[in-house]
């Protein structure tokens, strides 16, 4: 109960390690959230549209990768980012970059599977009107992304979702270094294994908050899309 | 596209020979031929299964047939497409206001001109929903705001199939009397329907279908009065004939 009464002190004081380790967290998992969504809303709106041998491959492999578990997400981006890897020359390994690169690998698929589905489902429904009107290649690209705005930032959300709680990638990339790459996760890890349950919960707490409000936009979002049958 | 009703309209003739298409081991057009020349409205009429939807989605462009041929004019169908426009049975809108809907199928060769749309709006009772989400319309205001973003195009061809099946009458009407002035001023139209009613309002000529294969081609006066062939009679007297 004292834990639970000092965690509730940590936030309400805005106490300064807390919210290090809580920007640090939001910055590392919005930058990999920019890069999964660049790079995985235009893959999935390209295989939803398109048809070419090994598509229904590459769309398994999407589906696969996004069960992939973060600790061999962590290991992959470790090995690429050791001093032995191929990228170990730009020094990166234990950095904020490493998080995001390892969230962004963990993240992309996840993104890129699900607007998959999204786009996928429209292009079913468009694909005669879109014909008929003469609207192909970039515009019709254009025109379902618009379209699927809604569901998409769904997409993104849950991407978010998934970056912000994760843990084991980060940890074997970051190294959980007080001060540098410490997030949310990785502290609360660290500090339940030693025993300081004040500054875990307070985290813990924190990341309640954060999962609770990225569903409640979920839920926002597809409830305004219904209403407005953009759905 | 189609500028004026005095211009001879460059996908007439329309002349399809031949054509087949196979579903499974059923041939479900089965060698059609057909030559629609008259600037006027053709309907399409014949019992569910007929192939009638096929043919005119073959028209169009939207199925490759496995045999035969089709010309527009000196046309083929792919290069006669931009002269065409199709309106489906289910209007599918996008997820946008009904202005939107509109501005997106505007030629975009010309510069989108916002009066152009409200006048296409008003042509159709439609511009008080402007702003509206066009999903959100009932199914007559979808169909009636379906055909007049086809007509936006000025096509020299508008095909509908089975467009106000379902529909109010009132709809009904107003797309009735929107495709008359349409062809009047120059476009072919062709569609299918059920409603023998609306054949008889609309249709200076017939095609019937049946099994795949065009079993008559008539003025619309004489096939509702002396049908030829026993599979048009037995449908206008409303017995199934497949």
């Amino acid at each position: 109960m004292d834990a639970l009464s000092e965690a509730f002190r940590l936030i309400i004081t805005l106490d300064e390690d807390l919210f290090e380790i809580l920007w640090l967290s939001i910055r590392v998992s919005l930058s990999a959230l920019t890069i999964a969504a660049v790079i995985g809303l235009p893959l999935g709106t390209y295989l939803a549209i398109t048809r070419f041998p090994g598509r229904k491959f590459c769309i398994l492999l999407l589906n696969v990768l996004m069960g992939m578990p973060p600790v061999v997400v962590g290991l992959m981006v470790y090995l690429l980012l050791s001093r032995a890897g191929p990228l170990g020359w730009m020094g990166l390994l234990y950095s904020p970059t490493a998080m995001i690169i390892a969230q962004a690998v963990l993240i992309t698929p996840i993104i890129a599977a699900l607007s998959n589905q999204v786009i996928e489902s429209l292009h079913q429904e468009y694909s005669d009107t879109f014909y008929s009107m003469g609207v192909t290649g970039g515009r019709a690209v254009a025109a379902y992304l618009v379209d699927a705005r809604y569901a998409l930032t769904t997409c993104i959300l849950a991407g978010f979702g998934r970056a912000i709680a994760e843990v084991g990638a980060v940890i074997i990339v970051g190294g959980n270094i007080d001060h540098l790459t410490r997030v949310m996760t990785t502290a609360i890890a660290l500090e339940t294994s030693k025993g300081n349950l004040t500054l875990a919960l307070s985290l813990g707490a924190v990341l309640l908050a954060l999962s609770l409000l990225v569903n409640a936009l979920v839920i926002g979002v597809r409830e305004y899309a219904q209403k407005r049958q953009y759905a | 596209m189609l500028k004026s009703a005095n211009m001879p309209n460059p996908l007439l003739p329309i002349c399809i020979s031949g054509l087949r298409l196979i579903r499974g081991d059923r041939a479900v057009l089965a060698g059609v031929n057909l030559t629609i020349d008259e600037p006027g409205i053709t309907v399409l009429m014949g019992p569910n299964g007929a192939g009638k939807s096929l043919l005119l989605r073959s028209l169009h462009g939207l199925i490759t047939p496995d045999q035969g041929r089709i010309n527009l004019g000196s046309l083929t169908v792919a290069d006669s497409r931009t002269e065409q426009a199709m309106v489906f049975q289910q209007p599918v809108l996008l997820r946008r206001t009904v202005l939107q809907n509109l501005a997106f199928a505007a030629p975009k060769t010309a510069k989108t001109d916002r009066q152009r749309l409200i006048q296409a709006l008003e042509s159709v009772n439609l511009l008080d929903r402007a702003d509206q989400p066009a999903r959100m319309l009932s199914g007559g205001e979808q169909q009636r705001l379906a055909l007049v973003r086809a007509l936006l195009g000025e096509p020299a061809l508008l095909i509908l199939d089975e467009a106000t099946a379902s529909l109010d009458p009132a709809s009904v009407l107003l797309i009735e009397s929107l495709v008359k002035t349409q062809n009047v001023q120059g476009t072919k139209i062709i569609l299918v329907s059920h409603d023998q009613g609306q054949a008889r309002r609309l249709a200076d000529e017939i095609v019937f279908i049946s099994n795949g294969q065009v079993a008559e081609q008539s003025p619309a006066d004489r096939f509702f009065t002396e049908p030829r062939t026993p599979e048009a009679k037995a449908y206008l007297a409303g017995e199934i004939v497949v």
